[in-house]
């Protein structure tokens, strides 16, 4: 009974707690990205994503009772899930921020979601975190994610290889939960659509030499080589190894591949190279890449993604009338998903607006975002091809 | 006989020539070691530091050339900028040692207090290079990348297995053959290279008969300097430069000087080529090779792999306890540890 009594007060008190920090003046929004490590050169454009949403709303005044929004950024790695979680300890408990947008490779993420966010109540909002695990991990609803599962990507990337004649592929994985995640969902995927994965096997990043890795995935042969890689490490050096062993001359390349500095390295060995990456022909997409330029800055991979992530919990909050994590967490859907008013990039006051007034919306954003089982985007994806030193795109599905 | 041809050229490209370049970049580095231990006697872990800062020092020159528009193609320009990186390095080098080493030897330290101060010596200077270069990856190779590729072998062979010889990879062979000849004439035609094996064999003796102490060590770490600084630039051009990559060496490098016997310049050498071929023989997948070999119709599931790559680096450590346990001395009588 005492117990009991214990109980009520604590959950009083937190609620008028909750109620008192939902009218504050100010907003504070940590940013945890991979700013170091094996996709450092994704998360620049990737912060600056997030970071023009909350510019935007910041001019609008029109959040909440026209409060203003504070960002703090913290680096959360990209495969050290201690340090992700003490950059989140850090956002939470020292920041006080009331809500984190990240982490942007899946390990850190996890990390980042069972130690801090989950424990602590703040909502954690990833762009970029694709790992099937995402999907079933309990996080008792304070997780988000505005890309999609891996899992849809194993299925379009299956379908891109069998459309292409491959009939038979080797595979390479960074040994992590996204590579490990992604590299099983494009073999059940490929080999229920009637193909054949010669090889499955890891590779571990950071090494100066990945010969021995070349040498048996040559051994085991295959039409096409698939590098579940990183751009900057083990995903580069496996690509420069396969070439200069003369093991492999096409190469497919999934999210975490596709970025400009990997098709400097290689040049033009790399042309003719196919991939895949999330994006959509939306009109967000380009109204985003045009806000992108004038704010001077180059929409890269999982920019736009960045820019809903931001956006999406910052509608929330003004949908629940609160800044507390606890709260708005319950009103991410319903912003959104349909029915409502259409949100597209850069009219993020316009959706302020209606939400204060009792308006429904429907968040369209740059990537045509639709949130669907634990809150995660049901994804479209942009497939991509290596031409003449460019990455050019030749369709979505 | 076709197929036999075939199978040796899918060993000659994944395996020989692999093989001997690691090999030779090892060899060089277990060098450095192994002179250090022999006359200075202690185990230099600064010696992957060392490397890596040699190599630093030849890429920010590379850079310098490069931005003047000079250049030795096909062969890489780094080959030009290297001679200025030996000379930094070994500038460096006597630094640390007059100001760190210098002391303890003074005080006639033991061998354990030196390698603890190498490893203060390797943070320290692993700091230094992040600081000025950066943790990350850098590409300085330029020139020809390739001397045949796999491609034109192929046509120029009919074979269907390529064998592909990169510049680096012969550059690196016979740099390594030419230092190390150079190396051996100097030890045991000079009267300078007689005087440092005099004096590692018996510092007393040594002393008696006149030698210089102070010369004989500062000519030490002038030759590791050297040697750390083309296996460093080596390794670079041949794979990728990242300071990192370069501690993580320290492993394979001081199993073949132990391996070889430490001590022994000689079986550094062989140290360097047991474990670089050990570590690609065991983890490589015969597959393709059995294939060949077979008579045809026979089909191969499995990838014919006595380890996964991932254990690539556990074998430096398997053959190291191995021979530890078996012949401490080393394949060629070395000093025992």
């Amino acid at each position: 009974m005492k117990k009991l009594a214990y109980a009520v007060t604590a959950a009083c008190l937190a609620s008028t707690m909750a109620f008192a920090g939902g009218h504050a003046k100010t907003v504070k929004i940590g940013i945890a990205l991979g700013f170091t490590g094996p996709a450092e050169s994704l998360a620049e454009p990737m912060a600056r994503g997030a970071e023009l949403a909350i510019k935007e709303v910041n001019a609008s005044g029109a959040l909440l009772d026209s409060a203003k929004i504070e960002i703090v950024r913290a680096d959360s790695t990209c495969v050290d899930a201690s340090a992700a979680a003490a950059a989140a300890e850090r956002l939470v408990s020292s920041e006080r921020v009331d809500s984190v947008i990240g982490g942007l490779c899946s390990g850190a993420t996890i990390s980042m979601l069972q130690n801090v966010a989950m424990p602590k109540g703040i909502v954690l909002f990833s762009p970029s975190a694709t790992s099937p695990a995402l999907s079933t991990l309990e996080d008792n609803g304070f997780f988000f994610r505005a890309s999609p599962s891996d899992a849809r990507q194993g299925q379009v990337i299956a379908e891109i290889l069998m459309e292409k004649g491959h009939k038979s592929i080797a595979m390479t994985y960074t040994n992590n939960d996204y590579g490990k995640g992604l590299a099983d969902s494009i073999q059940t995927n490929f080999e229920a659509a009637g193909g054949k994965v010669t090889i499955n096997t890891p590779h571990e990043d950071g090494k100066g030499d990945y010969g021995a890795e070349v040498g048996a995935l040559a051994q085991a042969g295959g039409d096409i080589l698939v590098v579940v890689g990183y751009l900057d490490q083990g995903g580069k050096g496996i690509i420069q190894s396969a070439l200069d062993a003369g093991a492999f001359e096409r190469f497919f390349l999934p999210d975490a591949m596709i970025g400009d500095s990997l098709v400097q390295a290689i040049g033009p060995d790399l042309n003719g190279a196919i991939g895949s990456v999330p994006g959509t022909d939306s009109d967000g997409a380009v109204t985003f890449a045009n806000l992108a330029k004038a704010d001077g800055f180059e929409s890269g991979p999982y920019s736009p993604e960045s820019y809903d992530a931001a956006a999406l919990t910052l509608l929330a909050m003004q949908a629940a009338n609160s800044k507390d994590s606890k709260v708005f967490k319950d009103k991410v859907f319903e912003v959104a998903n349909a029915p409502g008013e259409k949100i597209f990039p850069g009219e993020l006051a316009k959706g302020l607006n209606i939400l204060k007034n009792g308006g429904q919306i429907d968040y369209v954003g740059a990537t045509a975002v639709e949130l669907i089982g634990g809150g995660e985007s049901a994804g479209s994806y942009r497939e991509i091809l290596i031409k003449d030193g460019q990455i050019t795109t030749v369709g979505y599905r | 006989m076709i197929d036999v041809i075939n199978a040796a050229a899918l060993l000659g490209n994944f395996l020989v020539i692999p093989g001997l370049t690691y090999g030779s970049q090892l060899a060089l580095g277990a060098l450095g070691v192994t002179l250090v231990y022999s006359v200075l006697r202690f185990s230099n872990f600064a010696h992957g530091e060392t490397m890596a800062f040699g190599a630093m020092l030849t890429i920010l020159v590379t850079w310098g050339l490069q931005a003047l528009g000079v250049s030795i193609q096909p062969l890489p320009t780094a080959l030009l900028a290297l001679p200025f990186g030996i000379i930094g390095t070994i500038a460096f080098t006597l630094l640390i040692d007059r100001s760190v080493y210098a002391y303890h030897r003074q005080r006639k330290a033991s061998p354990v207090v030196f390698l603890i101060v190498s490893i203060g010596v390797m943070f320290v200077m692993g700091g230094l290079i992040r600081f000025i270069i950066g943790p990350n990856d850098q590409i300085f190779f330029d020139g020809a990348r390739f001397i045949i590729s796999a491609r034109d072998f192929k046509r120029m062979t009919g074979l269907e297995e390529g064998l592909a010889i990169r510049m680096t990879q012969a550059v690196t062979i016979l740099t390594a053959i030419v230092i190390v000849i150079l190396l051996f004439w100097f030890l045991n035609h000079t009267r300078t290279g007689k005087s440092m094996r005099a004096y590692s064999d018996n510092e007393n003796l040594a002393l008696l008969s006149g030698i210089n102490p102070q010369r004989v060590v500062m000519i030490t770490w002038i030759l590791v300097a050297t040697l750390a600084t083309i296996a460093g630039t080596l390794y670079g051009l041949d794979k990728s430069f990242k300071p990192f990559v370069y501690m993580q060496l320290l492993l394979p490098i001081f199993a073949s000087a132990i391996v070889g016997g430490v001590g022994n310049p000689l079986g550094a050498i062989a140290g360097g080529y047991v474990i670089a071929f050990s570590e690609l023989i065991l983890t490589f997948a015969y597959k393709k090779v059995i294939q060949y070999l077979t008579p045809d119709g026979i089909e191969i599931e499995s990838l014919m792999q006595i380890l996964g790559t991932d254990y690539k680096i556990a074998v430096s450590f398997i053959i190291l306890v191995i021979v530890l346990v078996v012949r401490p001395t080393g394949l060629f009588q070395g000093k025992t540890l």
